[in-house]
């Protein structure tokens, strides 16, 4: 059975029904949810926010919606590989490497990327003292351009095939002579639209550090996240055009007949150093963030002020550097001549320094302090072991001859999910934690907390350790099956052992969720963990204004020093007075639809879809340069005491 | 704790905003510089991949182009008076101004649409060799950078008229003067790596 979808045949068999089938369910039981709790107007609330806070929450609810999806997808590659010449559904040959694919691509741009902006979102206005982002509009549409195009490549696998050519689309494999299927097409044009909505979301965060601090917030007195915050904005800045234009050309040659990307008339290579230029910032991208979670969370419950400030963040901004100088370190094997290797062999091993750096400061911040193990805090002590390993096989990597021997295989796959997973997904857990309070007032449950922790990360090491050991002996990336005798089983089967485990942590998470949201005391108070930043001074959650009043900052840990000098009270830097707010709008979530609507028109070759997109996008641009003087003028009334912070 | 809400529309920037405005913007054109970065490496790379008949040295007519940059660069002087004039508030040289830097920004536009044409009607078309494909992706981006400016024009003109000079429309022209600056800085290494070196013959 198969039907025609604007000329691309979709054979409806059982894998595709499935997925049919279960967004026909998940749609019903939005709307019945939604309805029987009355809570369209809630959502509504939401779709038109551009509060930061507000659009944090979307930017994380989404995160872990995608997370499910390719979590899934990361088990069925795993039951697939769990024993040799397995055949588990239909998951072999190109339906395996569309899994493969799609797990990797959402994992890293709908998945770690969104969680860790929303995080961002959330936290770095209230960490130096801002009511909002520097454009709250800007926020908004960077949130409805990441889901448009995180929907458009979640949406591929039910109308003719997601991307195949894995997460990196290596032309010229990626390209319509070898990969003829609509797959690689949402693959370029849906990382184009949500790539264009994190480099709004970089310009945005990179103004509000520079502009919006508080009085006496200096550059050096910010908390960690918010500094690894403005790296990470300085990397996508200056990292994410050249994706831009890697899939510019991918779309070019794949869509309109060009061969700029193909092996004979053009060159292959330009997709390589293009997507590598972008893609060696983008790791760390992900991981600087992480690593301002860890500095704050383990300051806060080592109650101590964090070793070496300064040279952490000379380190944040030394890797943020060198994380550009390394890119070749992807293409040992391309055969660039061992000058350009040993060059980039080299840097890539300095990158061990400033990293070496922050791992030492963190040990000896914990070192001598008062420690509290509570959830966020295991999330941050599991992190630093685990990322030393990934760390340890980065260099063993970077060494040019032996990388001849890892290129390709499982050694790589081990490598880098020891410091994504080990790395950002724990930030991220650690932060979402750590978070949880201020941005929804009660906690989340410490028990089932630490439940999640030790089956996350213990899970975490049987599935991914393993991986090295099939790697040295010989087993590539990317092959769906293996033979007996290649002695891979028992690996093989411990990894997948271990991936359930994983998944079974994650619903240990999302049943502390409701568990949470249902029996945990309200009333958590302005501060919970007996914190050292000034998000900490406001109540939680922060009226839509955050802070009544500004507050004065003499030193970093402010809130701290406060609390220790100044019988916890913080000095206002200005009189109480009407405060500017942005309005709601719906125009970003508008715009993000006709993205969506032209872009999906690109892919399906369909002329009117493509010019409803452009004109709507264009004419909501025109109308929001009309509309863009609105404000809402708010006037707290708080206390008059003079002094900010405390209960209340 | 209450708060007190009211909703205001005041065609009035602080000065605050206006600063985010501009600073964003810088950062902007810090994107923009990789995003035309890649594209001349890009263009570099694959200007040898041509087809008999369609290199740059055959292909390219200064003349024209010669003109195209002077237009270009002439609306970069008139734009910077029109800003000049919104900060003395003298909104007639500044709307003056506008309109000649939009007049010469089109006439850029138009030449490049004549140049393109040519192109296309001597059958040097986009798909023709991965060099066509690689010039027309780089003055085509450039070209669409030159075109939303002149939407951007049609916008500030109308706000410039409705609201005269103020903080508000002010800021609107200091953003746009920028970004428009930007856009001539990246024609003249068009111009330069593009049509003078590929005229001169001058292959990597």
């Amino acid at each position: 059975m198969s039907f025609y979808f604007f000329g691309e045949k979709i054979r409806l068999v059982s894998d595709i029904i499935a997925g049919y089938l279960s967004i026909f369910l998940m749609g019903i039981a939005a709307v019945v949810f939604l309805t029987y709790y009355k809570k369209w107007g809630a959502l509504w609330r939401y779709v038109k926010t551009t509060h930061h806070s507000k659009v944090g929450i979307l930017y994380l609810s989404a995160g872990f919606a995608f997370f499910l999806r390719a979590g899934l997808d990361a088990l069925i590659i795993r039951a697939q590989l769990a024993l040799p010449q397995n055949e588990f559904w239909v998951f072999q040959g190109d339906k395996y490497n569309q899994m493969m694919t799609t797990h990797g691509t959402t994992m890293i741009f709908f998945v770690a990327m969104p969680l860790i902006i929303g995080l961002m979102n959330v936290a770095v206005p209230l960490q130096i003292g801002a009511r909002d982002l520097a454009f709250p509009f800007l926020n908004a549409l960077s949130f409805w351009l990441f889901l448009a195009g995180g929907a458009l490549i979640n949406i591929s696998f039910v109308l003719g095939g997601s991307p195949t050519a894995g997460w990196t689309s290596y032309v010229p494999l990626a390209l319509d002579e070898f990969t003829p299927a609509t797959g690689n097409d949402y693959y370029s044009l849906g990382l184009q639209v949500s790539g264009i909505g994190t480099l709004l979301t970089a310009i945005n965060f990179l103004v509000t550090i520079i502009n919006k601090r508080t009085p006496g917030m200096k550059l050096m007195r910010m908390p960690l996240f918010t500094w690894a915050t403005l790296v990470t904005s300085i990397l996508i800045l200056f990292a994410f055009p050249a994706l831009t234009v890697a899939l510019l050309l991918l779309m070019f040659d794949r869509l309109y007949g060009t061969g700029m990307l193909a092996a004979d008339a053009g060159n292959s290579l330009i997709w390589q150093h293009l997507f590598w230029i972008f893609g060696h910032p983008e790791v760390y991208i992900l991981i600087l963030p992480a690593f301002g979670i860890f500095s704050d969370v383990i300051t806060t419950f080592a109650k101590k002020r964090l070793f070496g400030y300064s040279s952490m963040v000379i380190a944040l901004v030394l890797i943020g550097f060198l994380g550009f100088m390394v890119w070749i370190h992807h293409m040992f094997t391309v055969g660039l001549g061992p000058t350009s290797n040993a060059i980039f062999a080299i840097s890539t091993m300095s990158i061990a320094v400033p990293t070496g750096i922050k791992i030492f400061n963190w040990l000896f911040t914990i070192r001598g302090g008062v420690i509290t193990f509570n959830t966020p805090m295991l999330f941050s002590l599991g992190f630093i072991p685990s990322f030393v390993i990934g760390g340890v096989t980065g260099v063993m990597l970077a060494t040019v001859p032996a990388d001849y021997q890892y290129h390709d295989s499982y050694f790589v796959v081990g490598h880098f999910h020891y410091v994504i997973v080990g790395g950002t997904i724990l930030g991220i857990f650690a932060g979402v934690y750590y978070w949880w309070p201020k941005l929804f007032g009660f906690m989340l449950n410490d028990v089932l907390g630490k439940w999640h922790f030790w089956t996350f990360l213990i899970g975490f090491h049987i599935t991914f350790f393993p991986m090295h050991i099939m790697g040295l002996k010989g087993m590539p990336r990317r092959v769906f099956t293996y033979l007996p005798e290649d002695g891979l089983t028992g690996l093989n089967l411990a990894s997948t052992v271990g991936a359930f485990m994983m998944g079974g942590s994650m619903m240990i998470f999302l049943w502390n969720i409701y568990q949470s949201y249902r029996h945990s005391p309200r009333e958590v108070g302005n501060d919970p963990w007996d914190g050292r930043t000034i998000e900490w001074t406001i109540p939680s959650p922060p009226p839509e204004y955050n802070f009544a009043r500004l507050p004065k900052v003499y030193s970093s840990d402010a809130w701290w020093q406060a609390k220790k000098y100044q019988n916890g009270r913080l000095e206002a830097a200005e009189e109480l007075s009407p405060i500017r707010m942005p309005l709601d709008t719906a125009k970003p979530m508008l715009i993000g639809m006709f993205m969506l609507i032209g872009s999906f028109g690109i892919i399906v070759e369909v002329w009117y879809f493509q010019l409803v997109g452009l004109l709507g996008v264009i004419g909501l641009m025109v109308l929001h340069s009309f509309q863009d003087s609105g404000r809402k003028m708010v006037t707290p009334k708080t206390h008059p005491d003079e002094k900010i912070g405390g209960e209340e | 704790m209450m708060a007190e809400e009211k909703i205001v529309f005041s065609k009035e920037f602080t000065e605050e905003e206006t600063a985010d405005r501009v600073l964003g913007l810088w950062f902007f054109i810090g994107a923009e510089i990789v995003l035309f970065g890649c594209l001349f490496g890009v263009y570099l790379t694959l200007n040898n991949h041509t087809v008999p008949g369609e290199s740059p040295g055959e292909l390219f007519e200064l003349k024209q182009t010669i003109l195209a940059t002077f237009l270009l660069l002439s609306s970069s002087f008139t734009c910077a008076q029109s800003f000049l004039g919104a900060k003395k508030n003298h909104y007639k040289k500044s709307f003056f101004f506008l309109i000649s830097t939009f007049v010469l920004g089109a006439a850029f536009l138009g030449l490049e649409a004549h140049e393109f044409f040519k192109y296309v009607r001597e059958g040097h078309t986009f798909t023709s060799s991965p060099f066509m494909s690689s010039f027309y992706i780089l003055v085509g981006t450039h070209g669409t950078h030159v075109l939303a400016g002149c939407t951007w024009m049609v916008l500030l003109l109308i706000h410039l008229k409705r609201e005269r000079i103020t903080s508000y429309t002010k800021a609107k022209l200091e953003a746009f003067s920028l970004y428009w600056h930007f856009v001539d800085v990246v024609w003249i290494f068009i111009f330069t790596v593009v049509y003078l070196i590929g005229k001169a013959g001058i292959i990597y």
